[in-house]
């Protein structure tokens, strides 16, 4: 006799552990396998596009930090490169070398807290999570040193930072540069020839170029899918066409690959982070300029190379002391269109592994 | 370095195959009439000197009198990027056609900006608020919105 089935829809999230904060994944089930899935966004949607609208230009920048959490850093540089560019400001070749520095560490930090969650989702209950954080804690005293804060740093202001590194500053980072190496090398000995890991995540989720392309995917997701494609090399932003590094890419285009595109961006980083403290010149890291900002009237639009894929900022101003329209064009938003397409048709446990994968952060989703 | 196509640029290509759809443009952007979209779209992203495949982000921004969709386009065969803009008079139910046919990056997008700034995308396949929920009044990054 042939055993009657029915489909199963469940809510995954919003309080759900593996989705990041608060995402909620709609998911129909016919036993084991996914036949249906509709992702809901805006549970941590504050408005920051509208409230840009009434903050000084200056101001917007605390709340470019609040994005995406894990990586306040390159936000900062998003949003001032668009505006810098919209205001035609000349940077100090000083902040420019610091900018890049910090952005890397933080580069660093946010694909370790990648690694340590994406384990945890495999299920190696917090072990990975804590020596991903181990060396992450490095990092973030770091920042600490430069700006006082750690999460939420505001460190980057239209025309250069809002001051330069402490003299203790530069032998902490060197102490952290000698190590960083050595921790990567761990994790993967304990990672990548794991074989829960491979056996979990090798042609799982696999997405194909042209489909990345073609749904606006950026970021480590479409390196591993194998286009090469880096805005840091492309489109040479701050000091970046000085700097000698390698852009990794994956093969196939899986949950493995991503992973391991991750990684190898890190020990990219630490060798750009090296490269600038042979290279930093002396000088100010400040542009004098007025403390209201008022950039002509135009728009333009300002994008970096965020630890999470194409971080975008569309400013239009009308000349007043905020401005008109502040789009933001966020990575993790966009990197979930495919999330319906690579998910249906898997298993469950391939859902939360694919949905890691993706390491998308709800601040920067809903905005 | 990714070189920007000046509007000029773009709008003699386009004004080539399609007459009369280039209504103005600037030195960053040119603005195409809006019922032209897919089928110019289509040859932005077709088209191998141009090769504009990925659709790098959708803005709209609220002018009070019309509203301006912003495609921010860039070919990364080429390392070649481009502005397209169109404008879309009236307030009460303003609609431009969808380009999600021809970019499936734009699906999240368009439905952010129907989501929040109240224009509708004709032709998108699942045109739902994205932010906000079902039964939320108004569209709260348009200028008028006051609450």
């Amino acid at each position: 006799m042939p055993i009657r089935t029915e489909p199963v829809t469940i809510n995954l999230g919003p309080q759900h552990p593996s989705t990041h904060g608060v995402f909620r994944l709609r998911v129909t089930f016919d036993g084991e396998e996914v036949i249906d899935l509709e992702p809901v966004f805006g549970y941590l949607h504050r408005g920051t596009e509208k409230l840009a609208e009434e903050r000084t230009y200056t101001q917007i920048v605390t709340l470019t930090d609040r994005l995406d959490y894990e990586s306040a850093m390159s936000n900062n540089l998003g949003y001032v490169t668009a505006l810098e560019k919209l205001g035609g400001i000349e940077v100090p070749e000083r902040a420019m070398y610091l900018r890049v520095i910090s952005v890397e560490l933080q580069r660093i930090a946010s694909h370790l807290v990648f690694t340590g969650f994406f384990l945890q989702e495999l299920g190696t209950f917090v072990t990975m999570l804590m020596y991903c954080f181990r060396e992450r804690e490095r990092i973030l005293d770091l920042f600490e040193m430069l700006c006082g804060a750690r999460i939420t740093v505001s460190y980057m202001r239209p025309g250069g930072l809002t001051q330069d590194a402490p003299s203790d500053f530069w032998p902490a980072l060197n102490d952290f540069l000698e190590d960083m190496p050595g921790y990567i090398d761990e994790l993967e000995e304990l990672i990548t020839r794991n074989e829960i890991v491979l056996s979990r995540t090798r042609d799982v989720g696999v997405l194909d170029p042209e489909v990345a392309i073609d749904a606006s995917i950026s970021g480590p997701i479409l390196r591993a899918s194998g286009v090469q494609w880096d805005l840091r090399k492309a489109d040479p932003y701050e000091i970046y066409s000085e700097m000698d590094f390698e852009i990794p890419i994956g093969a196939t285009g899986d949950c493995f690959d991503r992973y391991i595109v991750r990684l190898q961006e890190m020990r990219e980083s630490v060798k750009i982070i090296k490269q600038c403290v042979d290279k930093i010149p002396d000088g100010t890291v400040k542009t004098d300029g007025a403390f209201f900002m008022r950039p002509p009237e135009g728009d333009a639009y300002g994008c970096v190379e965020a630890p999470r894929g194409e971080l975008g900022f569309y400013i239009v101003s009308d000349g007043g002391i905020s401005p008109y329209r502040c789009k933001i064009r966020s990575p993790s938003f966009i990197n979930t269109t495919m999330l319906r397409d690579m998910i249906v048709g898997g298993k469950m446990s391939d859902l939360i592994v694919i949905f890691g994968s993706l390491a998308v952060n709800m601040g920067e989703v809903d905005r | 370095m990714t070189r920007a196509l000046t509007g000029g640029e773009l709008a003699v290509q386009i004004n080539d195959n399609f007459p009369n759809t280039v209504d103005e443009y600037t030195d960053i952007s040119c603005y195409i009439q809006s019922n032209d979209l897919p089928k110019v779209a289509r040859f932005l992203k077709e088209t191998p000197n141009l090769n504009f495949a990925f659709l790098r982000s959708v803005s709209a921004v609220d002018y009070i009198d019309h509203f301006e969709i912003i495609y921010h386009l860039l070919s990364m065969r080429l390392n070649l990027s481009a502005v397209v803009k169109t404008k879309c008079p009236g307030r009460e139910d303003p609609c431009v056609p969808s380009v999600v046919d021809v970019w499936r990056g734009a699906n999240l997008q368009e439905r952010e900006i129907w989501d929040l700034m109240g224009i509708r995308f004709d032709g998108h396949p699942n045109m739902k608020r994205i932010m906000l929920w079902e039964g939320f009044q108004g569209h709260p990054l348009r200028k008028d919105f006051l609450r």
